[in-house]
């Protein structure tokens, strides 16, 4: 599904991804984790096409097509979606209208007709449950007035009804409670499927007690020094990065 | 890849005039030029009375004493006052029994404007005066509205049949020593629309005049009176398209509103004339005088306008809040993009007891424009207990345009209320990425932010003309974010 080879990539002069390689098959959920400052985020934005990343080298292929080819707009339509660290506010737009716009625009690109307002409101009803907010998102606008856990929340909603074949989860642990991480966590099982794909990014292990990730990668200074299963995400929790540091300053 | 912000705005603002066509219909027209021989022609083609001649000529006399003003933050070439045509009427003037009796050139107009007359009287209960050039050809529900008593009808007509209300009325909110244009329009204004509505009576349906410059090198000189009897309560909207044109148009027209006691006027503008093109040649001057009296004790006056059009706007509908007890309101999204140029605002002038006033100004600047609140509130002596509140927000669309605010308060009361609140903001990068990462485009991003930033004002327009309002907030500000 996702193939990424020797990724190089920049801020400004800053070079942040220096040499990032992974791939990730239809079904499977790769957790990324890594110290401050190791360049997670900038991935989720690499891969998720905003233009404040320059990238310098590498390739990314996604479902066979050269990712870097493709606008965001087209990445996001092709089955990519970001459950932003940050969800923006968008005053006076409301949730229905975002998500009618974003939803008409990738059911246009797999040739399907808008739904009715009828079948739209049918499936917003189905979808919120997941993540226990049925009812909350009518009359409000685009994440304006919500919680940090709603907000995150929304973030997973929003995933439930595009339906992507890959989701980039960009810390969305971080700030929620352990109800509200519960719910999140629920939501993203429950559209767990053998041909939709995830990467986890996120700082701690509490976020894949619940889920579960095929393999975990540490990312330190650009580049994955480590891959394992969920064992190596136990193993963090109770050494910290110091001794993975160690390992690769060695070498 | 996404955007570049210049490269963005720059393609939103460069969209072109989508209403630019002309259509081919015979005019009769006035030698260019304006003296008193040009008003007493102007008066003699519509059979005016004597009194309306009179008017009309000692306004050309204040208007040859004053200057042209200065003041507002604009700048353009100023019109040759002498090299304009004072009248001009589709020369075949119809007289119809019904909507199909219509020239078919102007019923093409209409279509492509999206103005279907059968559709609007089916669909939303509308009655419209469409105004052509200067003569009103179209009249609908004239009928419907006359069992009530209500008069709508062009100006023209109101004088002919109506004279005891025109000359009663006219002139009595905008006097024509008013303003230089104010005075201009006095003298040649040669049509425009009256309304009045009768004691107790609730108008059941929205009025609507839609304005087209159609004639090259014609002035528009627009009258429109609008008066509300004891408890009555009336809907206005007024909509606006012009032909593209590459030599500037004027346009002063004045509008009058006088609710008397207890009664209520909605006075709603969507305003679209041609801005010139993306280097700013051409476009409409649109130099307009609104002022609405709320007269009456409980009474109420609200004005609504969503501008986009224009190469020049200097435009400030105004409430005089003389009953106790009276209203005024002003709702605004006033969107300038290339080179366009907005000087607007409100004028609240508190003279009553416990009158309240409230201004929601919402700018949008794209392009290389210049966009300016300009506002007065002002709270007489006698005012006692009054209350204005007043937000002023500004959003920028690139780095090369300007928003201004120029807020002046005058207050000789001490139970006086006033509140201000401005904003000013950039559209966010941080937005339009997060449309962009759910597959929406970057003008479709636009447009949402956009009309997210104006919703105050466009839940204040009548439900058929707030889907108008976006389309057009979307059509002003294409390919223009970045």
């Amino acid at each position: 599904m996702l193939t990424i080879k020797d990724l190089h990539a920049r801020v400004e002069e800053k070079e942040i991804l220096k040499g990032l390689s992974l791939e990730v098959k239809p079904g499977e959920v790769h957790a990324i984790m890594g110290p401050n400052g190791s360049g997670k985020s900038t991935l989720a934005s690499v891969l998720a096409g905003r233009e404040d990343f320059e990238v310098t080298e590498g390739t990314v292929t996604f479902n066979g097509k050269d990712l870097f080819e493709m606008a965001a707009e087209e990445r996001a339509r092709e089955g990519i979606f970001l459950a932003f660290q940050y969800p923006v506010e968008i005053p006076g737009v409301s949730n229905m209208n975002f998500l009618k716009a974003a939803l008409g625009e990738v059911r246009k690109h797999k040739g399907l007709e808008p739904l009715s307002a009828k079948d739209f409101l049918q499936l917003v009803k189905e979808k919120s449950k997941l993540v226990e907010l049925d009812g909350q998102l009518t009359n409000r606008s685009v994440n304006e007035g919500f919680s940090g856990g709603e907000k995150k929340r929304n973030e997973i909603f929003q995933m439930a009804m595009l339906e992507p074949s890959l989701c980039i989860l960009d810390e969305t642990d971080s700030g929620l409670d352990i109800d509200a991480l519960r719910i999140v966590s629920n939501g993203v099982n429950a559209l767990r499927s053998p041909e939709r794909s995830f990467i986890v990014i996120t700082h701690y292990q509490r976020l894949l007690d619940h889920i579960v990730p095929d393999y975990v990668h540490v990312l330190y200074k650009g580049r994955i020094v480590k891959s394992g299963t969920k064992e190596l995400a136990l193993e963090l929790e109770q050494r910290g990065y110091d001794w993975i540091k160690e390992e690769v300053e060695s070498i | 890849m996404a955007y570049e912000g210049d490269e963005l705005l720059e393609n939103v603002t460069s969209k072109e005039y989508e209403f630019g066509f002309t259509t081919n219909i015979e005019s009769d027209k006035a030698p260019v030029g304006l003296n008193e021989d040009i008003i007493r022609l102007i008066s003699a083609k519509k059979n005016e009375p004597e009194w309306l001649l009179q008017w009309r000529l000692e306004a050309f006399a204040i208007w040859q004493g004053m200057t042209e003003p200065n003041w507002a933050h604009v700048k353009y070439p100023k019109p040759d006052f002498q090299a304009i045509s004072y009248y001009s009427a589709p020369k075949s003037k119809p007289k119809l029994n019904s909507l199909d009796e219509l020239d078919p050139e102007l019923r093409k107009t209409m279509d492509k404007l999206g103005i279907s007359l059968e559709e609007q009287k089916r669909l939303s209960g509308v009655a419209v005066d469409f105004v052509m050039d200067s003569v009103s050809v179209a009249t609908s529900f004239k009928e419907k509205l006359a069992e009530l008593g209500i008069i709508f009808c062009s100006m023209s007509e109101a004088v002919k049949e109506h004279p005891e209300l025109v000359r009663k009325y006219l002139g009595t909110v905008v006097p024509r020593t008013d303003n230089f244009y104010a005075a201009l329009n006095s003298a040649v204004f040669t049509d425009g629309s009256f309304c009045y509505i009768p004691k107790g009576v609730k108008c059941p349906m929205e009025l609507s005049t839609y304005f087209r410059i159609n004639e090259a090198n014609t002035g528009q000189f627009e009258r429109t009176l609008v008066v509300a009897d004891e408890s009555s309560y009336v809907s206005y909207l007024e909509g606006c398209t012009a032909p593209m044109r590459d030599e500037n148009q004027l346009h002063a027209a004045v509008v009058e509103l006088i609710a008397l006691d207890n009664a209520e006027i909605k006075y709603s503008t969507v305003q679209n004339w041609y801005p010139g093109d993306k280097d700013g040649n051409g476009g409409i001057f649109n130099f307009v005088t609104k002022r609405g009296m709320c007269a009456g004790v409980n009474s109420k006056i609200s004005w609504t306008q969503v501008e986009t059009g224009s190469a020049v706007t200097w435009k400030y509908p105004s409430c005089i809040l003389k009953g106790d007890n009276s209203v005024g309101e002003f709702y605004s999204v006033a969107v300038t993009n290339n080179y366009q140029q907005a000087d607007t605002g409100t004028k609240m002038i508190h003279i009553g007891k416990n009158t309240s006033s409230t201004i929601i100004s919402k700018g949008i600047s794209a392009g290389k424009s210049q966009n300016s609140y300009r506002g007065l509130v002002q709270i007489n002596k006698s005012a006692d207990n009054a209350r204005n509140f007043s937000q002023c927000d500004s959003l920028l669309m690139s780095d090369r345009c300007g928003a201004h605010t120029f807020p002046y308060i005058e207050v000789k009361n001490k139970t006086a209320k006033v509140e201000h609140e401005a904003t000013t903001s950039k559209i966010g990068e941080d937005q339009i990425f997060y449309c962009l990462q759910r597959g929406i485009d970057q003008e479709q991003a636009i447009s949402l932010i956009v009309n997210g930033y104006a919703k105050e004002v466009l839940n204040k327009l009548p439900m058929e003309f707030a889907v108008e309002a976006q389309k057009l907030l979307a059509i002003s500000l294409e390919g223009s974010v970045g």
